[in-house]
Order: structure tokens, then sequence, then C-alpha cells
């Protein structure tokens, strides 16, 4: 390869032999700067986009505390623990990226090796508590009914949220099953029937008074959902048309579905960054353990993938803030 | 130049206990929601969504400067990157969210509920 080489481009010195590199940076560290800046555009549209919409239902948004409430292995109701941890994996994998970095800058072939394998199992930490939460958000927690004029409607105890099998008793009442083979091939296929019938669910509520009904919408003053006084749900829970389990880009059991569609985007391409990042950490991890930066004279190719890798975890604190937090 | 470089690692480890600092305060204040931030207005939100806020630039702030090392690049080539971001950034989160208000100052009216 060398002796095609005329001049040597890899020389951190000019750009591809010419005279002072501008701004004294290296190409591909400024195309690297100008790539993230494009995809912090990419992403602040969709955060912005996020924001409009959320104004638009700003009386009815889904209260993030009240959605993300799991932590894998406990029971319980801990908003937010869960994401912090994940903001923590992030900004430690970021650190140990620095490190890897500093590390490279002092030629320290085996210490730029161990950072990057620990920015690594950091990234697959993330992504696999990401997957966790998109699996939990998937399959829901609580249920609830959907109303003809698409508002959702959700069941409380004692101003806590219940789940449909805490009180829905008795059978379906609508001679509905879910169709299996055994029983002959009457169709190829069908939407699955749920656990329960929005007229199970109704004839339940009537029967037992501690059941109320919590709207979507949110009392601003308080900033909490509304809860319907017996009657009033009674007269809502009439409009029900089916019944919603879990989270998905058309139904959403905590409200707008407009919420689940940014989460699944957002995360989604956030996630996609990541398991990129890792990807790119992982070809150059093994690049520094050849020996091909030591023999290049620099490690300026961790540095570049070190900024792409910090952009991941600058676009996740922001993610935090607006889908979390705020 | 690569040999030049002085050490960051004290300077990278002060960074982090800052960041986890700040992510620990916003955690809490996220699940305590003191009533005196959260049910109050300032400036359009609660203060305690100005505190969010605040305290994310402050993060972004020490992420972009100390580990994507802004600080270190020349002054021009750091300002081709981050003002460009920062203005169209903030004109576009003007006006969708202004939009945003204004769909929902039209709509609501005729949302029954």
């Amino acid at each position: 390869m060398e002796s095609n080489i005329t001049i040597p481009s890899d020389s951190k010195k000019t750009w591809n032999g010419g005279g002072v590199r501008p701004f004294g940076a290296s190409y591909g560290k400024m195309m690297m700067w100008f790539f993230i800046v494009s995809d912090a555009l990419t992403f602040s549209g969709f955060l912005a986009a996020y924001g409009l919409t959320r104004f638009k239902f700003i009386d009815s948004w889904p209260i993030a505390d009240e959605v993300f409430t799991h932590v894998p292995f406990i029971h319980g109701n801990y908003p937010m623990y869960y994401v912090a941890f994940m903001t923590f994996i992030l900004i430690f994998s970021s650190v140990t990226m620095v490190m890897a970095v500093d590390a490279g800058h002092k030629m320290q072939k085996n210490k730029v090796a161990w950072y990057m394998f620990a920015t690594i199992i950091g990234g697959i930490i993330f992504v696999g508590s990401q997957a966790w939460e998109w699996n939990t958000f998937i399959k829901g927690s609580y249920g609830a009914v959907k109303t003809e004029d698409g508002k959702v409607l959700q069941f409380v105890k004692d101003g806590h949220q219940i789940a449909l099998s805490d009180f829905v008793v008795g059978d379906r009442m609508d001679e509905r099953l879910s169709h299996t083979k055994k029983n002959g091939l009457w169709f190829e296929s069908g939407e699955t029937v749920g656990k329960y019938s929005v007229a199970q669910v109704m004839a339940s509520y009537k029967a037992d008074p501690s059941i109320q009904i919590r709207s979507e919408q949110i009392d601003l003053e308080k900033k909490q959902k509304i809860i319907f006084s017996r009657e009033k749900g009674a007269s809502e829970l009439a409009k029900g048309k089916f019944i919603i389990e879990g989270a998905n880009l058309t139904a959403n059991e905590y409200g707008n579905t407009i919420f689940s569609d940014f989460f699944f985007f957002i995360t989604g391409f956030h996630g996609f960054h990541v398991f990129s990042g890792i990807v790119i950490n992982i070809i150059i991890f093994f690049n520094v353990i050849l020996g091909t930066y030591e023999k290049k004279g620099h490690y300026e190719m961790v540095e570049k993938v070190g900024l792409y890798w910090h952009f991941v975890d600058l676009v996740w604190v922001f993610v935090f803030t607006f889908f979390y937090l705020v | 130049m690569a040999h030049a470089h002085e050490s960051n690692v004290k300077r990278i480890w002060m960074v982090f206990g800052l960041l986890s600092v700040v992510t620990i305060v916003e955690v809490a204040l996220g699940i305590t929601k003191p009533d005196i931030l959260h049910l109050t207005s300032f400036l359009g939100t609660s203060p305690l969504n100005w505190i969010f806020i605040i305290l994310t630039l402050y993060k972004a702030y020490y992420i972009t400067w100390t580990f994507m090392h802004m600080e270190g690049e020349k002054k021009w080539f750091r300002r081709a990157a981050v003002w460009t971001a920062v203005f169209l950034i903030c004109y576009l989160v003007t006006l969708l969210l202004i939009e945003g208000g204004y769909i929902y100052d039209t709509l609501s009216p005729i949302v029954k509920w």
C-alpha cells in the first residue's frame, strides 16, 4: 500500500499534503464535527416535534412518572430510577471513552484498549436496558379501555392506578375466543382476542364501588389526571369500544397514541445511534489491539469515534430531560 | 502535537463527578416534585421545568467542552459548529412551540371531555 502513496496523507499536519490545515483540525475530525452538527439538528427536529405535539395536547399528555415506573427484578412503583441508572451508564461510558482518547495521546496502547473495552460494555448495558424498557412499555402494566371517541380510561382504587386483572371478574359475556389451529381452519388468521372484554370490565366496574375511572385530562392546577365520579365514570365507560393492554404504534394504554409513537421513534433512533456507536467502537477496538494506530503514529481515530460516542451521550441528556423529567 | 498533549485525567474525573451530581439532583427533584416548584408558573412553565432545562444545558456544556474537547479547538472552528447548531435549534424550537401552543388554543375549546 505504502508504495502507492507518494505523500503520506495520514500525517495530521496537512490535508492530502496541501498547505496548513484549516482551523488546525484534521479533515476527519472536522467532518465528524459537521456530521454531529447535522445529526444534532435531526434529533432536535424530533424533540421539537415532540414539544409541538405535547403543547397541542398539554391538557391530556401522559405523565412520564406514571408511565415509566418499573425497575427490573423489583416489583412496585419506582418512577425514574431505572432511567437514571441508564443515564449514569451512558455518562460513565463517556468517561471511559475520554480516558481512552487521553491514553491515546500518550500512546499507551494497552490502556486505550482497556478503556475502549469498558466503553463497549457500557454501551451494551445501555442498549440492553433500553430493550428492556421497550419490552415493559409494549407489554404495558395496567390495561385500559378506549372509548369510541378515542379517549383512554384507566382504573384507580384509593387514588392509585390498578390493573384490569386486579378487579375484573366473571366471564367475557361476548362469547369470543382466540382462534387456535386445533379448532379447524375457519380462517387463516385473525386478531388476538384479549383476556377481557369491554362488557366484562363494565360489569366488574358496576360490581365494585371502590373502583373509579381516571381520564386522560389533566387538572392543570394540580398537574394530576382527573378522576371521575362513579356516575360520570359509568357513563364514560358505556362508550367503551375496546380494551388496550400495552402500547404500540396504534394504541397506547397510557394515553395519547402519539406519545408512544414519539417514544418509539425518539428512543429508537437514539438506541440505533448507540448500537452503531458500539459497532464502530468494536471495529476501532480491534484496530487498537492490532496496533494499527501504533503504526500510524497517532490515535486520532479513537478521538473521532469518541466524538461520536459523546454525542450519543449528549443526545441522551436531552432525551432524558424532555421525555422523562419535564 | 500528539505527544505534547498534557494529561486531563484529573479534570475528566472532576467533570464526571459534576455530571453525576447534576443528574442526581435532577432525578431527586423529578421524584419529589416539590409543590412550590412544580405547581407554580414562571415564564410560561413551572420553575421546576426551568431548573431541568438549565441543568441539562449545563451538562451539555460540560460534555461538549470537556469530553468532546471543544475547549481545545480553534475559536472559529468551535463557533462554526456551536453557533450554527445553537442558532438553528433555537429557531426551530421557538417556531414549533409557538405553533403547538396555537394549535392547543384553537383545538382545546372544541374537544369535549
